[in-house]
């Protein structure tokens, strides 16, 4: 069963109270409304095999199964077997049975790793098919998976739908899903539910009549639906190998910190003005840390990355020498994890920090705020905390603070990264609006829909070998 | 373009895979409980007095048990750096500033070095070096899970706090990467590079941050836990059995060993005084 709605329907919590995850009520008022512990109220019941979910998870009988979203941390312990042990030794399984289930829940998972592998050199695919494992291996009745694959690479997300599918053939379990992403799961469902935030379930049917009915609907509300995929064209003015080049790699390789070897080598690019780069391949290719050379975050661990003088403008050549104040009004970095780049208390403080530390006059900064306010439909968040804006917000946030210096080149590390199809959208057409002020834009990223759009080069990462820039076939 | 390492790698990793450890040697074997038993026993044992002969002694013994404690010497050395950091400036302090007796060895205004004093510094860097030494070898050796297993089956601490503890140890390798994240990324915001006091306020910042980031991942991992049957009224088993054999009572046996003969030398000898007397 697919669970799909707005942001804010409450699926998440649809499916922990499915968990047993809500409490108890410690009591119950006149009108029917149960209030608690933390200060939450419920109504009516969630009943596993007959008993009140939160109930018969206290009591260790309740048959359900939870996968969430982030796979870092729903990592328990250190080893890989251990961590699909916790689980059945919360549960008080002989021991002697403990080993033979965890195999079996490894197995059917398709890892391949033994008991013994470290958890800290995993994957994030192979960590979420773990967290997978962990929950298999209890042998749940109803899988619960709230948006599984958002932080994955398209690799991992098949191979984890692969064993989801596998697994509840084999089992004959219920599995609900929330996903945005409707395709990914569509031949799998059999049925599909929508919810409306305070509105409950306003659609539950058979994927083609519910998509039917309410495709456009939910489209307009950010869901991924199949026949209503969002359309964004960039229109090609003049050639991107006439752009006059800003940044400049060669033989360019990048490590991790403490690393003996460089994850990245034999890099080779021009960033262009007013062209878009894409650099693409699987987890663990390397590329954030190439993003963060390019930003001129870290020092390349080899070769050299020169910035022109349209870029530099009297400073030297190499980006990670510069200071952090004329960093900013040259290159723009917009990390992966939105919050990691926070650093005021306010929306609006957010914007004022790169121009104030630019040097920039007050008013410049103000009007410059304003603006950027404006142009990504933030103005009514200006005095909102950063950190307790949703999931696009924060994205266009983040982004938004990049450009408050007004940067030559912007890098960004999987900008649309589980965002949903509204926020996709003005992102790309603020790239495309950007592309065409002449700013050039890097884009690390593993969406396929972006690079198609966006790419006017792409470089390919990872694997053995090297596969040289390429144009993506665009007409131009 | 070649892949190496995966992209969380660098995280904290069992110290089975640790260059200079080997888990299997005789002594690192032993249940955790057993060596933090002997680690305490001697810990106790030496705290009692400051005085180089039952320290130097029990370093002395302790020397001799390290061929069987799974550490390379260039490894040991490497890790007892942090101890030796602390031991000779408190030494030094002592033989500087310490109640001086017996002969002045030299003077400079008032710093003077006597015979005593230097004695006492002396005492106190093999005082720290006998007690921090076994304890430097129950860390480098003891696998965190391990010790998590030790600690509520055979001492019997309630496992909701031990395990929750051991769960919250693996998130610390993640805050290593994410502080490091949070870095770089203040210098993408343009912070940083204004001296000492731009310094401290950007490092207020990233503090808080890590701390925004540590209680949104804290969050997830104990709704994980709890999905999995976590702190429920059912009763727990445990996949990998820790108990103590005949080895965990001889390693506490010798420490206790070490201990004695280290006092008797002391006392022998005649430096042995109890502190608090």
């Amino acid at each position: 069963m697919l669970l799909l709605g707005p942001s804010g329907a409450g699926k998440s919590t649809l499916l922990a109270a499915c968990a047993g995850l809500l409490g108890e009520p410690h009591r119950v008022r006149a009108d029917g409304v149960a209030e608690h512990e933390n200060g939450g109220e419920s109504e009516g019941a969630v009943l596993l095999d007959g008993v009140p979910a939160a109930r018969a998870r206290l009591e260790g009988s309740a048959r359900a199964g939870l996968l969430l979203q982030d796979p870092d941390a729903q990592t328990v312990l250190a080893r890989c077997g251990d961590d699909v042990a916790f689980g059945l030794e919360n549960h008080g399984v002989p021991r002697e049975l403990i080993w033979p289930q965890v195999d079996e829940a490894l197995r059917a998972v398709g890892f391949r790793y033994g008991r013994e592998h470290p958890t800290s050199r995993l994957s994030g695919g192979e960590r979420q098919r773990l967290a997978l494992a962990g929950v298999l291996a209890l042998r749940p009745g109803l899988l619960l998976l709230d948006e599984p694959t958002a932080m994955l690479d398209p690799d991992g997300a098949a191979l984890l739908r692969a064993a989801v599918r596998r697994i509840v053939a084999a089992t004959g379990a219920t599995c609900v899903v929330v996903e945005h992403r409707v395709a990914d799961w569509l031949d799998d469902v059999d049925r599909v539910v929508v919810l409306e935030p305070g509105g409950g379930v306003v659609a539950d049917g058979s994927p083609d009549v519910v998509l039917q009915l309410h495709g456009a609907r939910l489209a307009q509300q950010g869901v991924w639906v199949p026949q209503h995929l969002p359309v964004v064209r960039r229109p090609r003015r003049g050639s991107a190998s006439s752009a006059a080049p800003l940044l400049v790699a060669r033989g360019l390789a990048a490590g991790r910190p403490g690393a003996a070897e460089p994850v990245v080598r034999d890099v080779d690019l021009s960033l262009g003005a007013g062209t878009a780069t894409c650099v693409t391949g699987p987890n663990g290719a390397g590329k954030s840390t190439l993003a963060y050379v390019l930003g001129g975050l870290v020092p390349p661990a080899q070769g050299s990355l020169r910035a022109q003088e349209r870029l530099a403008r009297g400073l030297p050549p190499e980006p990670h020498r510069w200071r952090p104040r004329e960093l900013v009004t040259r290159i723009g970095s917009v990390f992966q994890e939105p919050q990691h780049q926070f650093v005021a208390s306010t929306v609006e403080a957010e914007l004022a920090v790169g121009p104030h530390r630019a040097g920039r006059s007050p008013a410049e900064v103000r009007s410059r705020a304003d603006e950027l306010l404006e142009r990504l439909g933030l103005a009514r968040l200006a005095r909102a905390n950063p950190f307790t804006l949703s999931g696009g917000e924060q994205r266009r946030l983040s982004v938004a603070t990049a450009l408050a210096t007004r940067p030559d080149l912007l890098v960004l590390d999987e900008p649309t990264f589980g965002q949903d199809s509204r926020t996709w959208t003005e992102l790309l057409r603020l790239l495309i609006e950007l592309l065409d002020e002449g700013v050039a834009v890097t884009a690390v990223t593993h969406d396929r829909a972006l690079v198609d759009v966006l790419a006017d080069r792409e470089l390919v990462l990872g694997g053995v070998g090297h596969r040289p820039l390429r144009s993506p076939a665009v007409a131009s | 373009m070649t892949v190496v390492g995966s992209p969380l790698g660098g995280s904290v990793d069992g110290p089975g895979g640790t260059p200079g450890v080997n888990p299997q040697a005789p002594l690192a074997r032993r249940n955790p409980v057993a060596k933090l038993g002997a680690s305490t026993v001697l810990a106790l044992g030496l705290l009692l007095s400051v005085d180089v002969v039952t320290a130097g002694t029990a370093l002395a013994l302790e020397a001799l048990a390290l061929p069987w404690c799974g550490l390379r010497p260039a490894a040991l050395l490497r890790r007892c750096g942090i101890l030796l950091l602390g031991a000779v400036p408190a030494g030094v302090a002592a033989a500087f500033f310490g109640e001086d007796a017996g002969p002045d060895l030299f003077a400079l205004g008032l710093i003077t070095v006597s015979e005593g004093s230097l004695t006492a510094g002396v005492a106190i860097v093999l005082r720290i070096l006998a007690v921090g030494t076994p304890g430097v070898v129950l860390l480098s050796t003891t696998d965190p899970t391990d010790l998590a297993d030790a600690l509520a089956q055979v001492l019997r601490l309630p496992a909701r706090f031990v395990l929750a503890a051991l769960a919250a140890t693996r998130l610390v390798g993640v805050l290593a990467e994410e502080w490091r994240s949070l870095s770089l990324a203040r210098r993408a915001r343009g912070l940083g590079g204004t001296g000492p006091v731009g310094a401290v306020r950007t490092a207020f910042g990233q503090v808080f941050a890590l701390l925004v980031l540590a209680i949104r991942r804290a969050t997830v991992l104990a709704t994980t836990m709890e999905s999995r049957g976590f702190a429920t009224r059912q009763a727990r088993s445990w996949a990998r059995p820790s108990r103590l054999d005949g080895g965990d009572v001889l390693l506490v046996l010798g420490a206790v060993a070490v201990t004695a003969a280290s006092i008797a030398a002391g006392v022998a000898a005649g430096t042995w005084e109890l502190l608090l007397a």
